[in-house]
C-alpha cells in the first residue's frame, strides 16, 4: 500500500516537471506532428498504396509507433540526469519502496505519451487520416500504443542507469530507436528491401505494432506482409508477446540495477 | 552510546584495482559531531555512502543507531538524513515543491508535509525563494535547501558529505551557522570535509583519513599539537639569514629551518602572536628589517605532511 503511495508521489513529480518545463511537452509534440506533415506531404504524393484514403492511412499508425518508441530515449536521459545530479542517491536514502522511483518514472513518461498521441491524432485527422474501424477498436489501438511505450520506458530505465552521461544516453536511445523504426513497415513497404532486411523488418516489434494498429484502425494489412511469416500474419499476438517479453526481462533487470545504482 | 560504528570496512572498485576503503574503522558518540577530514579520493564519500545504505562494503560491519546497515538498510533509512555533494534536490521543481514531495515520501501526509516544508523554509531563510525553481538558487541556498530536505523527519543521525565544498566564503559561513544551530539541538552528525578549519569549527572530534584508512583521530587541539601548531615565517635579506635563524630558534625554542631560494627562515611556534612580536623586537634590536613576516596556521597539507609524510594529493574521488 505504501509502495503505491510512493509511486503516486513520484508519478506526480514527473507530471509536475512537465508543467514547470512546458518546452518538454511542446517539443515532444511538435516533433511527431512535424513528421506527420512531412511524410504526408513529401512522400504521400508519390507512394501509391492501392488503398482508399491514400498514404496517410498507413502512415499514421507508423508515426504513432515511432513516437512512442522514442519514450525509450526520453526515460533514459531523464533518469541519467537524475543520477548525475545525485537525486537518485537522495531517493535511495529515503525509507520508501525501492522500486517506487523507477515505476513512477515509467508511469509519468507514459502519461506524457497520452498527451502526445492525442495531439498527433488531431494533426492526423486534419491532414486526412480517417480510421474506419469503430471507436472500440480505435481505443484498443491506442491502448496498444500506450503499452508499447510503457514497455520501452523500462528499457529506457535500464539504459539510463547503465550509461551515466545524459547526452550519451540520448544518442544511444536514438541509435536503438531510429534503425528499429525505419527497418520496419512503418513508412514504406518492406517488399523493396534486400531479402535479409525483410526478415528483420518482419520480426521487428515495431512492424508488428504498426501492422497491428493498422488492423485495429480498419486497414487491410497488405503493406507489411511480404513473406507470409508468422509475425506478419499475427501482428497483434506478436506485439503482445513482444511487450510481455520486454517487460518480463527489463522490469526485474532495471529494478535490480536501480537498487545497486551509484553515480 | 555509539550512534555510528564502522568496523574494518573494505571497499574496492574496478575488480579490486582501486581500494577506496582499506579496513576503515570509526565511530560517533551519540549527540556529538565527528568530522571526517581528508583530501579528495581519501574515501570520505565512500564511507558516507556505505553508512547511508547506498553502497555495500566488500567486507566489514556498519551500525547506525544500533541497526546493522547491511542487514537492515530499510530500517536505517528511517532514522538517517543525508545531504551534501552527492545527495540532491530536484532543480526544476521549486524549493517548496521539493520539500513537500520529500515530506510526502516520508509519509507525513499532504497536510503535515506542507507544514513541515514551510517550517524548514522559514528556519533556513528560504521562505522568500520558496516558489522559485532550485536552478535559480545560489550555491549556498541550494545547499541549505538540500540540508532542509534531509531534516524533514528529524533524523537521529545526520550525514553531511562535504557540505561547503564549492561554496564562496559567504555561503560557507551561512552554512556553518546553520550546522552549528543543528548541532546545538543534539543531532548526531558525521561530517566530511577537506578543510581543517571547517572540522575545527564544527566537530567535537576529528578523524583524519587517507588512502581509505583512519590515520589519526582526536579533538582538533590534539591534532594541531601533533602537527606542531603554527609556524612563524620570516623573509630577510640573504646577508641576515644566519642571524635571523639564531633569533628565531631562541624565541621559538625550536630548530628553525631555512629555504635559501626564497630567503625564508621558519620555525614552529607554540605561542603564536606573542612569539611573532618577540621575534620582531629582537630582529629590530639586531638591526634586521624583515621583508615579509607571516604566522602560518597549520593547513590540511601540514596535517598530512606530518601524519603521513606525504602531501595531500589531488586525485579523483573513486566513484
Amino acid at each position: 500500500m505504501s509502495a503505491l503511495l510512493d509511486i503516486r508521489i513520484i508519478t506526480q513529480r514527473q507530471l509536475r516537471l512537465l508543467t514547470r518545463v512546458p518546452e518538454v511537452l511542446i517539443f515532444s509534440t511538435i516533433q511527431p506532428v512535424m513528421f506527420v506533415l512531412l511524410f504526408r506531404f513529401v512522400f504521400g504524393g508519390s507512394i501509391d498504396t492501392g488503398q482508399p484514403g491514400g498514404y496517410v492511412q498507413l502512415l499514421m499508425p507508423g508515426i504513432f509507433v515511432q513516437t512512442v518508441a522514442f519514450t525509450l530515449a526520453g526515460t533514459a536521459s531523464g533518469l541519467a540526469e537524475d543520477l548525475k545530479k545525485g537525486l537518485i542517491d537522495r531517493f535511495r536514502s529515503l525509507p520508501i519502496s525501492q522500486s517506487a522511483l523507477v515505476v513512477g518514472r515509467t508511469l509519468g513518461d507514459s502519461m506524457l505519451n497520452i498527451v502526445v498521441l492525442v495531439v498527433m491524432a488531431l494533426a492526423g485527422l486534419a491532414v486526412g487520416w480517417r480510421p474506419s474501424s469503430g471507436i472500440t477498436n480505435i481505443l484498443i489501438g491506442f491502448l496498444f500504443l500506450f503499452l508499447f511505450g510503457y514497455a520501452l520506458s523500462w528499457v529506457g530505465i535500464y539504459v539510463g542507469l547503465s550509461v551515466s552521461d545524459a547526452r550519451v544516453v540520448q544518442n544511444v536511445g536514438f541509435m536503438v530507436t531510429f534503425p528499429l523504426t525505419f527497418l520496419s513497415n512503418a513508412f514504406a513497404p518492406t517488399t523493396g528491401m534486400p531479402r535479409l532486411l525483410q526478415y528483420f523488418a518482419e520480426w521487428n516489434p515495431v512492424s508488428t505494432m504498426v501492422a497491428g494498429c493498422r488492423e485495429l484502425f480498419g486497414l487491410q494489412n497488405e503493406f507489411g506482409a511480404t513473406a507470409g511469416s508468422f509475425p506478419s500474419e499475427n501482428p497483434l499476438l506478436m506485439s503482445i508477446v513482444y511487450m510481455g517479453l520486454i517487460m518480463l526481462i527489463f522490469i526485474p533487470l532495471s529494478v535490480r540495477k536501480y537498487k545497486n545504482a551509484s553515480n | 552510546m555509539k550512534s555510528v560504528i564502522a568496523e574494518d570496512l573494505v571497499k574496492t572498485y574496478r575488480d579490486g584495482e582501486v581500494r577506496a576503503l582499506d579496513h576503515l574503522s570509526l565511530d560517533v558518540e551519540e549527540g556529538t559531531v565527528l568530522g571526517v577530514l581528508g583530501p579528495n579520493g581519501a574515501g570520505k564519500t565512500t564511507t558516507v555512502r556505505i553508512l547511508a545504505t547506498l553502497l555495500k562494503p566488500d567486507s566489514g560491519r556498519a551500525m547506525v543507531g544500533g541497526i546493522d546497515v547491511i542487514k537492515h538498510p530499510d530500517k536505517v533509512r528511517q532514522i538517517i538524513g543525508l545531504s551534501g555533494q552527492y545527495a540532491a534536490v530536484d532543480e526544476i521543481l521549486t524549493g517548496y515543491d521539493n520539500l513537500v514531495m520529500f515530506g510526502e515520501l516520508y509519509h507525513l501526509g499532504k497536510k503535515q508535509a506542507v507544514l513541515r516544508a514551510n517550517e524548514l523554509l522559514e528556519r533556513f531563510s528560504l521562505t522568500e525563494s520558496a516558489k522559485r525553481p532550485i536552478k535559480t538558487y545560489s550555491g549556498g541556498m541550494r545547499r541549505r535547501l538540500d540540508l532542509a530536505a534531509s531534516l524533514i523527519v528529524k533524523p537521529k543521525v545526520l550525514f553531511l558529505d562535504e557540505p561547503t565544498t564549492g561554496l564562496d566564503p559567504r555561503g560557507r559561513l551561512e552554512m556553518w551557522g546553520v550546522i552549528e544551530d543543528l548541532v546545538k539541538g543534539g543531532t548526531t552528525l558525521l561530517l566530511t570535509t577537506q578543510y581543517l578549519e571547517e572540522a575545527d569549527q564544527l566537530a567535537d572530534e576529528i578523524a583524519v583519513i587517507d588512502h581509505g584508512k583512519v590515520i589519526a583521530r582526536g579533538t582538533s587541539d590534539v591534532l594541531k599539537k601533533q602537527v606542531g601548531g603554527e609556524r612563524l615565517e620570516i623573509v630577510v635579506e640573504a646577508a641576515h639569514i644566519e642571524k635571523t635563524q639564531a633569533i628565531l630558534s631562541k624565541v621559538s625554542g625550536n630548530k628553525s629551518s631555512v629555504d635559501a631560494g626564497i630567503r625564508m627562515v621558519s620555525a614552529p611556534v607554540s605561542t603564536g602572536a606573542t612569539a611573532l612580536i618577540e621575534t620582531l623586537r629582537e630582529l629590530d634590536a639586531a638591526g634586521i628589517h624583515p621583508l615579509d613576516v607571516g604566522l602560518k596556521r597549520p593547513s590540511l597539507d601540514d596535517v598530512f605532511l606530518s601524519l603521513t609524510g606525504h602531501v595531500a594529493e589531488e586525485k579523483e574521488e573513486a566513484k
